[in-house]
């Protein structure tokens, strides 16, 4: 039979031990958790892809490849190129072959496992490409599930990947919407575009804008009003992928078709 | 209450504060709530400074391959082709011109066909390219034994006027 003085003394033990350990855990202010946002950092990078100009030669592709040490026959890539096809009976054909590292050089679509589809130059009703790369997103979906804290946002607004501290779990990977990461193989760790950071923030452009012979691709800062790239973006009809997921991307697009996605 | 019900909550207790002293040696110091906040922004601090540092390859400036090769950028530069990198088909200039002293050229056939295999999208600057069909435009042959990259045009055949 346990008394009540007893009853009393348990209880109040036993939430001060239960106490110590999640008190210790982590000292956090509610103010810090909250904060959210406070972006005090005058640099924003964006990205503006015009996709009128690219011709889908991959120049991009295979320059991000050497560039950012991913393994080059492997079959994946930072960045990659996307082939739209539609027809004039409204049928879209989209192929990507090696994430288009060496360009597109057949007019037959791949569609995977050694299939190609033949498509006649008169029953083509537009047809353009599309690269894709790390949107680095302002709401990073990828960054909200990491169970262990090694992707974050920069001040700047880069998502980086800390490679020492990922366990390889590929939540990030799943929860991307663009797919736009993939899992390295040679460090077994998460990947990803970080708009050559340590290109940007030596003054020189990311690989693949310096590579595109056409400026189909161009980097540039937001917070500064006199950048070209941010007042074309501010000033002109630009479009991201996938707005409907409330990711708020950085990369815009001139000339996006609604078969895109 | 007996003392097989609190022993092991002690050895629980004692578990959980050893765990407690390893994780102040463990998890560094930078590591925390940094300025995107606690949602974007829970990393280690110098894993920034990591990723500022990793090698630069590409130079992608043809200023300093002017300095020696200058009669390559010169005729590069009087040609349609002004607008590649030199680095895009020479490959990344790292440390050249001591290591590696000699660059390896990409001279194959799918280098030229990136842009030239003819594809007929009429809404893609694609369709500005002169291109040709490489299953019958001479497909056994690489594309630089005619054709000059540093000058492209159809008047300058190799052997031609060089």
């Amino acid at each position: 039979m346990i008394t009540r003085r007893d009853l009393l003394k348990y209880a109040i033990t036993g939430i001060a031990g239960l106490a110590v350990p999640t008190a210790a855990i982590q000292v956090l202010s509610s103010k810090k958790i909250f904060a959210g946002k406070g972006n005090v950092s005058n640099v924003r990078w964006i990205f503006l892809v015009n996709t009128y100009k690219c011709v889908g030669c991959g120049l991009c592709v295979k320059a991000c490849k050497k560039e950012n040490e991913i393994p080059y026959d492997a079959n994946v890539t930072r960045t990659w190129i996307e082939r739209y096809v539609i027809t004039k009976d409204g049928k879209v054909f989209a192929d990507s072959p090696h994430g288009g590292r060496d360009g597109f050089i057949m007019s037959k679509i791949y569609l995977g496992k050694g299939r190609y589809q033949d498509i006649k130059e008169e029953d083509i009703s537009k047809a353009f490409f599309v690269p894709k790369l790390c949107n680095q997103c302002d709401n990073p979906p990828c960054v909200q599930v990491c169970p262990v804290g090694a992707t974050y946002q920069t001040a700047d607004g880069v998502v980086l990947v800390d490679r020492t501290w990922c366990i390889g779990c590929a939540y990030c990977i799943m929860a991307c919407p663009y797919g736009a990461r993939f899992f390295h193989p040679v460090y077994k760790v998460a990947e990803k575009c970080n708009f050559c950071y340590h290109r940007i923030n030596k003054g020189l452009k990311p690989a693949c804008v310096s590579a595109c012979p056409f400026s189909a691709r161009e980097i540039g800062n937001i917070q500064n009003s006199n950048d070209p790239i941010a007042k074309i973006i501010k000033t002109e009809r630009v479009r991201v992928l996938k707005p409907e997921f409330g990711t708020n991307p950085m990369v815009y697009y001139i000339g996006l078709d609604k078969e895109v996605r | 209450m007996s003392s097989h019900v609190f022993r092991p909550l002690f050895v629980i207790i004692g578990l959980v504060g050893v765990i407690l002293i390893a994780r102040l040696f463990i998890v560094p110091e930078d590591f925390g709530v940094h300025e995107r906040g606690y949602m974007y922004g829970f990393y280690r601090k110098s894993n920034e400074n990591e990723w500022k540092a990793f090698p630069v390859k590409y130079k992608f400036n043809n200023e300093y391959c002017k300095a020696c090769h200058t009669g390559q950028y010169d005729s590069l530069m009087q040609s349609a082709h002004a607008n590649i990198s030199c680095e895009n088909c020479h490959g990344p200039a790292l440390g050249h011109p001591l290591n590696p002293t000699k660059l390896k050229i990409d001279k194959t056939r799918q280098q030229c066909l990136r842009c030239h295999t003819h594809l007929p999208y009429p809404t893609s600057n694609r369709a500005t390219i002169r291109g040709i069909n490489p299953d019958k435009h001479n497909p056994d042959i690489e594309c630089f034994m005619c054709h000059n990259p540093h000058k492209p045009n159809i008047g300058a055949f190799r052997g031609g006027t060089q």
